[in-house]
């Protein structure tokens, strides 16, 4: 189980960059009138028109989340004049977010592709919907151990992980409600936001239903429709784009030993699965959690986020308690702002690549909830999946 | 300390249906268990109410969910192991919104994950039989109760669990 080191000269680092970003109108589930694929086409336009880059120019692709638009019909129905390169990250859930972007780099870095698209396009209203249980009448493979006892939903999937760890190291229900309220906080400045205008009360949060213990409704992702993309390129052609780069300092995706293992039985249980890759990240990335800015760390359910910050290295699962609070994660002074768009839980369920175009937002200072000066900006994508992904971006090509 | 044997006809005696007045702790409809590949001896030991874990007979190790490889010495030689039907809960969880059809009378349940310490700390995932509200503590002893679903097709028999300190 021991890691071996990635070596410097072997680094991501600093030698792409993110240029572009694009989304779609953000919809409830179902409300979306156009179809999935057409969305990420016009995200993949407005990512391209953001960055100054004409269409023709993208030669790659890259997602996550068996995402259903393949690259080669986008690239068809874009006119593309060749595709260069396109590569999936497995695994469900926002867990390949980052690592989409590793991706990208990755290609851009060896020379596979020029300019990559990472995209996700998501119409929960015109396929299955990811927060209602398996419907077939028989339960095969790891289900046959869990869909029959009533653990059909991803809430349900992740709930004994989170109350584990909370059990552990006695954490209180007030340190997921801190999460919630930091997001709905954030969101009310947002106006892309779904929950935009709706805000959220600590009352209001305790009132609310539970769905699984120890998750009430708020702590859980929205269900919604849209699309979003981000344009990935080399450092050298992103300083003749439009926009400030976002330079890349490390994406790294992975899994922890066995994490995978079906019925429950990851030999770490009570974990967000970040404890191989985040010294793995900030290695590659020539920085420390003391010198992120930002950080928008994915929302599937509140309960990922803690143990995330906790394996990030942010706070020890003994400080918890004390450092989640609202204030503490607030983008005015807080200490660790967190989830700046509302992201979500309240901007829009987008499988986290809402968070990723968040994080380029405050490198470029275009935040609607701007962290002043903020030049390191961190996404941490789907806690609890396997795998998982992170990634860091700079204001500057080095840190 | 009871005799294996004796565990298993006492959880016969305290079938679901005694103490809870409906047949099965969670409604018929949901998915049932597909008992094929290397999980079909599992699924037919449950039928016999015998608990079995896969195990390598050539490094020893013990291994759950099944594999069709052990994940410590790559023999696919695997084999089943009969098992005490007694464990501790790790961790556990209470269900109030129903996500499927069959579950909308049957909120709020609980779900426990029960470590076996005798079968090299592997987890099964199961209901915690009685009151859905009770207290429920990390830690707490529990014995598997076997829940036949005999008027399935094909029958089944799923592996649940209550609490050992408490009457049901
Ligand atoms: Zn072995």
């Amino acid at each position: 189980m021991k890691g071996t080191c990635v070596t410097t000269d072997r680094t991501l680092r600093g030698r792409t960059a993110v240029v572009g970003i694009g989304q779609t109108r953000y919809y409830k589930r179902g409300a979306s009138p156009d179809p999935e694929f057409k969305m990420v086409l016009e995200a993949i336009l407005l990512a391209c028109r953001d960055a100054g880059i004409g269409v023709e120019e993208i030669d790659g692709f890259t997602s996550f989340s068996n995402d259903r638009n393949d690259p080669p019909r986008i690239a068809a129905a874009l006119g593309l004049p060749e595709l260069r390169h396109s590569t999936m990250v497995w695994g469900g859930g926002g867990g390949g977010g980052s690592g989409a972007v590793a991706n990208a780099a990755a290609a851009v870095a060896a020379g596979l592709a020029e300019t990559v698209v990472v995209f996700r396009g998501l119409a929960q209203g015109q396929f299955r919907r990811y927060g209602q249980g398996v419907r077939t009448g028989r339960a095969a493979g790891a289900e046959a151990f869990t869909a029959p006892y009533g653990v059909l939903s991803p809430a349900q999937g992740f709930a004994m992980r989170v109350r584990r760890f909370m059990w552990q190291h006695d954490i209180t229900q007030n340190a997921l409600r801190a999460v919630a309220l930091t997001s709905y906080a954030h969101a009310q400045r947002n106006p892309r936001a779904v929950m935009y205008g709706r805000p959220l009360t600590a009352v209001a949060y305790d009132a609310s239903r539970w769905i699984v213990e120890p998750f009430h409704l708020y702590d859980c992702c929205l269900e919604n429709d849209g699309a979003a993309a981000v344009i990935v390129t080399s450092a050298e052609r992103a300083r003749r784009t439009r926009q400030k780069p976002a330079y890349i300092l490390a994406a790294l995706q992975g899994s922890g030993y066995r994490q995978a293992a079906t019925a429950h039985n990851a030999p770490d249980y009570a974990t967000s699965n970040f404890k191989a890759l985040a010294p793995r990240l900030y290695a590659a990335a020539g920085v420390g959690p003391a010198d992120v800015d930002v950080l928008q760390c994915y929302e599937n359910f509140t309960g990922g986020v803690m143990m995330s910050i906790v394996e990030h290295g942010f706070c020890r699962p003994d400080e918890v308690n004390e450092f989640f609070t609202p204030e503490n994660f607030s983008f005015e002074g807080g200490n660790l702002p967190l989830n700046t768009s509302g992201g979500n839980l309240a901007e829009c369920y987008m499988h986290g690549l809402g968070l990723i175009i968040e994080a380029v937002r405050q490198v470029r200072g275009t935040s609607c909830c701007q962290v002043p000066g903020a030049k390191v900006s961190m996404v941490v994508s789907g806690p609890m999946v396997q795998p998982v992904s992170s990634s860091i971006y700079c204001a500057e090509p080095t840190p | 300390m009871r005799q294996h044997r004796d565990d298993v006809n006492r959880s016969d005696q305290d079938c679901p249906s005694e103490h809870s007045g409906r047949r099965y702790y969670l409604p018929a409809g949901l998915p049932a268990p597909a008992a094929d590949g290397p999980a079909a001896e599992f699924w037919a030991a449950a039928r016999r109410h015998e608990l079995v874990v896969q195990r390598c007979p050539r490094c020893r190790t013990w291994q759950w969910g099944p594999e069709h490889i052990c994940h410590h010495c790559h023999s696919f030689d695997l084999t089943y192991e009969r098992v005490s039907p007694r464990g501790t809960v790790y961790s556990w969880e209470r269900s109030w919104y129903s996500v499927h059809p069959a579950l909308q009378q049957a909120v709020p349940y609980l779900t426990v994950l029960v470590e076996l310490p005798q079968a090299g700390g592997v987890r099964m995932v199961g209901n915690l039989l009685g009151d859905p509200l009770q207290m429920v503590g990390i830690g707490a002893e529990v014995e598997a109760v076997f829940e036949d679903h005999h008027d399935a097709d094909p029958p089944f028999t799923l592996v649940q669990w209550r609490m050992l300190d408490q009457p049901l």
